[in-house]
């Protein structure tokens, strides 16, 4: 069999980023959970909410860290496999990815440091200024990526000429139609990560009763914080997907599973499509409700997948599940959030195990929400690399082969593995050893000279065999 | 924007961006490749210990020059990566294990060994991959209509492989007098002995390659041989600085040493690229056939002539705080 080296670029780009962007999404609705608690550790001299503080920063410098190390091969991705997309966008692209990286340095050297390593040396006010200003970094990081991506969805503001893309407009190439919504939906779907997270580890505490005064705490401001957030997102992810239909009406057609251009559109709740026969077997599905959604109008006419050439039309399978399995984790969300409030009653919410326990396998499910949505979303375009202009035939590197591509595939698959275990045993071990005493939270300062790196900030050993190491 | 020439203006940012990351991350990867020859685990602990509160600002460096090629220089971006794309991977493996090699090796007691391990091969491959990227670039790339049409491993020739041993020698020899200028007694002392050994084998290795590049590529004979010229100043600069570097080494100087290599590699470097000015993907390609839009240019250029000082000066904060001799047994973890 030949190797195909633009299936195993696919592949490869895909693997990396969803590796990727595991860190990111976690790490900027943690950022701002981070500030909330300076700040209420600045208002209410509480001591819970230092602690908490403590305890979620260095959870934040090992999961930052391990994002900035999957990030540096992103950088580098785009030359290597896909050439010629890099240099035909390279006139937009180039200075949107430069100016990431100028965010994330500058927020690195300014601010990560004093908050990493700050306490007790700065002022408590410079302090939360430090932790505000990581939180705001992180949204212009995101800002720029997402632009970039959202103008590859839906271009604008730029010329074709001679192969490469000249900017007529960098306000209309970087505010694209597509970029409000999505950005929206990211960050907050990076609140909801944070959110999930924090309530399941602190579900997790209370289970096993340890610190469970500031853990009542975190978990009633997360429950509360997600009651609003999980029905929000659904209404942003809703007016995302209009705005699909607008721009990009293959792949809502992909998402809904319909074929041909009518009404009465059904939602479907199961099928499974069939691009042979360009249909869907074992249909089960809610009659006219996908038109209600896209058109409010039960007679509404869809746009279906068939308006396009069959060898324009993305997998549709794929993105079909995708967007089910995101749309029912929202669901679900939704519903652990409403039954948080319902428990609230008597104060069971703390005490009710099952409760917890829902809470602890809840926190993984953010993670697979995010990277189904942007499956759907990136599948979905296909075989646009840049919507209408530009194919991911035509972006890949000429020069490479199927075997070459594999070798590095197979590569960065071991490198990452290696990385990401190492990284989650380290994680789980920070968390194990939990938030310190309260006697000891202003001593493990103590040491004068502390690398600025931000995994350093993290205290807890490795193996078994070693004491804490802000114990030595 | 007729006045600047912005083109010029980013080959020297990149330029800069390029040597930073040289003489910066240079030191630590040196002290990687020289890792497994330490005299014992005490020395070991001081040469991480000498590097760990600045090595991942270093690699800062590398990723910006990564990020602003793309945005100022597209076609070398686009024509180098694809050509390097197996060196390019390597030098990227290299580079993540060493860096989560440093974390854990601190926080890690029984599993010490495998990052120890991790972090010596992880620093040789990434030294060596970069060497060989020299290598290629004073090779020149089969390049036809903006697109690099060679195959995956053109850029692995004997040549290649001779820079990016040179490369891995080099670098040893600024971790070697980094070492002299931040430790102290036995481990100072093994410093102190390795330096003139490696010096003798970088004199050696550039020797050859310095007689070997003009028969790779024409053009530079052209530059440096067909009449006696200016840049003739960057290689006499650079012995000089082995020389300073030998007499340092034997007067038993602790800053002198880490200088003069500097000023070696900086005076290779200048000659490196006055023999290449203006051609930047080699053989045809100049800044200006390279040079992405005169807007995008200038639009990157604000951002990044802001970040570049605060870049400096957090650099140059975390030095000073670390200034200073690092002991057995002192630790920063």
């Amino acid at each position: 069999m030949e190797l195909d080296p633009l299936l195993l670029s696919r592949m490869q780009f895909a693997f990396v980023v969803s590796f990727h962007a595991i860190f990111p999404v976690f790490t900027i609705g943690l950022a701002s959970y981070i500030a909330l608690l300076h700040g209420l550790f600045y208002r209410t001299e509480n001591p819970a909410w230092d602690r908490l503080a403590l305890f979620w920063t260095r959870v934040f410098a090992v999961v930052f860290g391990m994002g900035v190390v999957s990030g540096i091969v992103m950088s580098f991705q785009f030359g290597t496999n896909w050439s010629n997309f890099s240099y035909a966008s390279a006139n937009f692209l180039g200075p949107m990815l430069s100016y990431e990286v100028v965010t994330a340095f500058f927020l690195e050297a300014a601010f990560l440091g004093v908050l990493l390593f700050g306490r007790g040396k700065v002022p408590q006010g410079v302090h939360l200024f430090a932790a505000c200003m990581v939180a705001f970094g992180t949204f212009i990081s995101s800002f720029w990526i997402l632009s970039a991506n959202s103008w590859m969805q839906t271009p604008a503001g730029v010329d074709l000429v001679e192969g490469s893309f000249r900017v007529l407009s960098w306000g209309e190439a970087i505010f694209n139609p597509s970029f409000g919504w999505r950005f929206a939906h990211m960050v907050m779907a990076s609140f909801l990560t944070g959110g999930f997270v924090v309530a399941g580890v602190s579900a997790w505490y209370l289970l096993i009763k340890r610190d469970v005064e500031a853990n009542r705490r975190a978990l009633s401001m997360c429950l509360w914080l997600l009651l609003v957030l999980t029905p929000a997102q659904a209404v942003i992810g809703d007016f995302h997907g209009l705005n699909t239909l607008e721009h990009q009406p293959t792949k809502v057609a992909a998402m809904e599973g319909n074929w041909e251009t009518r009404g009465n559109v059904p939602l479907l709740l199961f099928a499974i499509p069939d691009q042979e026969a360009q249909a869907n077997r074992f249909e089960i599905g809610i009659p006219s409700l996908a038109s209600v959604i896209l058109k409010h109008d039960p007679a509404g006419v869809v746009p279906g997948i068939s308006e396009v050439p069959r060898e324009e039309q993305p997998p549709v399978w794929i993105v079909f599940w995708a967007f089910r399995v995101m749309v029912g984790l929202g669901l679900l969300m939704i519903a652990v959030s409403v039954a948080g409030l319902w428990l609230r009653r008597g104060g069971r919410v703390y005490e009710h195990r099952g409760f917890l326990q829902v809470l602890r396998v809840m926190s993984v499910t953010p993670f697979v929400a995010v990277l189904a949505g942007w499956i759907v979303t990136e599948v979905g375009r296909a075989p646009w690399l840049v919507y209408g202009m530009m194919s991911h035939a035509q972006g890949l590197t000429p020069s490479l082969t199927g075997g070459m591509a594999l070798f590095t595939l197979i590569g960065y698959v071991a490198v990452y593995a290696v990385v990401f275990c190492a990284g989650v045993y380290y994680l789980t071990r920070v968390v194990r050893q939990g938030m310190l005493p309260e006697d000891e939270r202003d001593t493990v300062e103590g040491v004068v000279h502390r690398p600025k790196r931000p995994l350093s900030a993290a205290h807890a050993s490795f193996d078994n065999d070693s004491a804490p190491t802000w114990r030595r | 924007m007729e006045m600047f020439d912005l083109s010029v203006i980013w080959a020297l940012i990149i330029g800069f961006g390029v040597i930073m990351y040289v003489v910066m991350d240079g030191f630590d990867l040196g002290l990687g490749i020289l890792y497994p020859f330490a005299p014992d685990e005490d020395a070991r602990d001081v040469m991480m210990n000498s590097v760990a509160p600045v090595w991942d600002g270093n690699e800062t460096w590398l990723v910006l020059g990564g990020a602003g090629l793309l945005g100022a220089f597209p076609l070398v971006y686009s024509v180098f990566l694809p050509a390097l794309y197996i060196g390019v991977f390597l030098m990227l493996a290299g580079l993540i294990f060493r860096g989560v090699a440093f974390e854990f090796r601190f926080k890690s007691r029984r599993n010490r060994r495998w990052w120890n391990r991790a972090f010596c091969w992880g620093s040789a491959v990434a030294a060596f991959a970069q060497g060989a990227v020299v290598g290629a670039y004073i090779q020149g790339f089969a390049v036809k209509d903006f697109a690099y049409v060679g195959g995956a491993l053109d850029w692995l020739t004997p040549f290649t492989l001779l820079t990016g041993l040179g490369l891995m020698t080099g670098y040893a020899l600024l971790g070697a007098t980094w070492l002299i200028l931040k430790s102290e007694g036995h481990v100072q002392a093994w410093a102190y002995r390795i330096a003139p050994a490696l010096l003798v084998a970088v004199l050696v290795v550039f020797a050859i390659i310095s007689l070997w590049t003009p028969f790779v590529n024409p053009d530079v004979w052209a530059r440096w041989f067909d009449r006696i010229q200016l840049i003739w100043v960057f290689p006499t600069l650079a012995m000089a600085s082995a020389a300073w570097l030998w007499s340092a080494v034997h007067r038993r100087q602790e800053g002198q040493p880490f200088v003069a290599t500097l000023g070696m590699f900086i005076f290779t470097y200048l000659g490196l690229v006055a023999s290449k000015w203006p051609v930047i993907v080699p053989p045809d390609y100049t800044i200006w056939d390279a040079a992405s839009a005169p807007e995008s240019q200038l639009f990157l250029l604000i951002g990044v002539l802001f970040v570049i000082p605060i870049v400096l000066a957090y650099t140059a904060w975390t030095y000073w705080v670390f200034r200073g001799k690092v002991k057995v047994g002192e630790g920063y973890h």
